[in-house]
């Protein structure tokens, strides 16, 4: 799948909750499902600044695309970062620099997290971002 | 003076009725800063309505008015305290600014190469960084005072260290993450006997205790505003007249300066040797204010039933599965902070506050006080004389399901 059909289909996934809780509950459940870092990349250099809880975020480029793989103390943020693991592991290095960020508007992700976790999620993205820019080519 | 009534006073804080993400909003955040009430926020605005003018400078008729309500607002403060006179406060922008000019003027004062500084394990990070800071350009040393798993200090550790003739003593009188009470009359006694001065970090006291700072015979009180009702951006820093005397200036510039030529500069008396430029004169009135609505009620009823506040939610939380309350001493103020097992305090937080109840997660700047204990950070609950038992049930009821939710 194309990034933008993997957003597509999350955004349809929030999409059929109204409620609040349902989409905390499902980011929960993501956070449980988060392919996990190997744990000697558990350690302050693969840490991401700007989070308050802490994430570590790992990539590796097999056959032209990128894999990634993170761990997060905290549930909630596990089960953003797997979001943005969901939209770029698998991709390449171009298609994930070219990506359209607006899909975390659409499932109120940015609007509904407190300034500090957006800050965070802002913070992963950018993780994810440089990876890709460092992989290229 | 008027007794203590919940419902008069929760119509003088018109914030504390809103509802946030469509649920009533239950505000337990006021270690972090405190709700004002209708009568500061009037007072501020009518400054700036009626009375805006810069002071000490003026001889037009504003000008006179505003120094004039300015400087009664010192000599209220210092009365709240018990100053010995009006010139013993220094009005700055809060404890932080308070504890900085401290450590650079005091320590400037004292302080000379490989001299040591006394602070506690429960410090916020204000009243440690400046301390650590100043101490490195000297090549001095920090002295820790221990503190055990209930979050009290170790006062033979205390005197230990005593020995070791540090210059200064600087200990938080409530600290912000664990609620503790620090027996600080007893710990400035100690202090002088060996003749150090003691800070104390009145952060988190001033708007639950009575303060006497003669009856505490402590050196130097500091203290926020908005911690106790007023506006932000000012706050205090009181201070024994013999040591402001001879503390050189901290900051420079206009005001608080005697007589000035390229040559030479003479400084101006206490306190305004330490208050170089405009100082916030409309939060120095509303400060005034927050402390005449402070005295307007009971003290002794407002204690009570803050009191009871902390009680019932420690009763009631005790009941939630696998929770851990950090701090435990047996005497407390106005906060509780807790974890529980396997839970984080930034997802328990995120999910509560969709519930519309406002708490802090995180180690609330005093992360040597996490390390101590092996954890991330705490939820924190902190109470004012606004919050009450039904808010707690509110917040009680929503930590459950959250916890429910993230098991
Ligand atoms: C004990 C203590 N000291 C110092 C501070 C710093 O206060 P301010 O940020 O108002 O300067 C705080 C505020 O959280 C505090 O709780």
């Amino acid at each position: 799948m194309t990034i933008k059909e993997i957003q597509d289909s999350i955004v349809e996934e929030f999409s059929m909750f109204d409620d609040w809780m349902d989409r905390y509950a499902m980011l929960i459940e993501m956070g449980k499902e988060c392919p996990i870092i190997d744990p000697q990349y558990r350690n302050d250099n693969y840490l991401i600044n700007g989070c308050q809880s802490r994430v570590w975020l790992h990539a590796e480029k097999k056959d032209g695309k990128i894999y990634f793989t993170a761990d997060s103390d905290a549930v909630i943020t596990k089960g953003i970062i797997n979001l943005l693991i969901k939209v770029f592991s698998g991709q390449t290095p171009a298609d994930i620099l070219a990506a359209d960020m607006s899909f975390l508007d659409e499932i109120g992700l940015k609007e509904h997290l407190s300034p500090t976790r957006s800050n965070g999620l802002l913070s992963m993205v950018k993780q994810m971002m440089l990876y890709a820019e460092v992989m290229n080519g | 003076m008027n007794h203590f009534d919940i419902n008069e006073i929760r119509k003088q804080f018109p914030v504390l009725d809103q509802q946030v993400y469509g649920k009533q909003l239950v505000y337990f955040d006021n270690a972090a800063t405190t709700q004002k009430p209708l009568c500061v926020i009037e007072r501020e605005r009518d400054y700036y309505l009626h009375e805006n003018c810069n002071i000490h400078r003026g001889v037009h008729y504003l000008s006179q008015m505003a120094t004039e309500a300015y400087e009664n607002a010192r000599k209220t403060v210092a009365k709240f305290i018990n100053a010995r006179q009006a010139e013993e406060i220094v009005f700055t922008r809060g404890t932080t600014e308070s504890l900085n000019l401290l450590a650079t003027s005091l320590g400037q004062l004292l302080v000379n190469e490989g001299d040591k500084v006394v602070v506690s394990a429960m410090e916020h990070h204000s009243n440690m960084v400046p301390w650590q800071q100043m101490l490195m350009r000297t090549k001095g040393e920090l002295l820790v005072i221990r503190m055990d798993k209930n979050g009290v200090l170790d006062l033979n550790h205390y005197e230990e260290l005593l020995k070791q003739k540090p210059k200064i003593v600087s200990i938080a009188h409530i600290s912000n993450t664990l609620g503790t009470v620090n027996p600080v009359k007893k710990m400035v006694a100690m202090a002088h006997k060996y003749g150090i001065p003691v800070i104390v970090d009145g952060a988190q006291s001033m708007a639950h205790q009575v303060i006497d700072v003669q009856d505490l015979d402590c050196d130097f009180y500091v203290f926020s505003g908005h911690k106790m009702y007023a506006p932000m951006g000012i706050g205090g820093l009181y201070g024994k007249m013999e040591w402001l005397e001879k503390m050189p200036p901290y900051q420079f510039g206009g005001e608080m300066v005697d007589k000035v030529s390229f040559e030479k500069t003479t400084f101006n008396k206490v306190p305004f040797k330490f208050e170089a430029g405009t100082p916030n004169v409309g939060a120095a009135l509303g400060l005034e204010t927050a402390v005449k609505f402070i005295q307007s009620i009971d003290r002794q009823e407002v204690e009570a039933y803050e009191d009871e506040l902390l009680r019932y939610a420690t009763e009631q939380l005790a009941g939630i599965e696998g929770i851990r309350f950090i701090g435990e001493a047996p005497k407390r103020n106005g906060l509780i902070s807790f974890v529980i097992d396997g839970i984080h305090p930034y997802d328990l937080g995120t999910i509560i506050d969709k519930m519309g109840v406002a708490v802090r997660t995180g180690h609330h700047c005093a992360e040597p006080v996490m390390t101590f204990f092996g954890i991330p950070g705490t939820v924190r609950a902190s109470f004012a004389m606004y919050n009450t038992k039904e808010e707690i049930d509110i917040f009680v009821k929503a930590v459950n399901k959250a916890a429910a939710m993230l098991r």
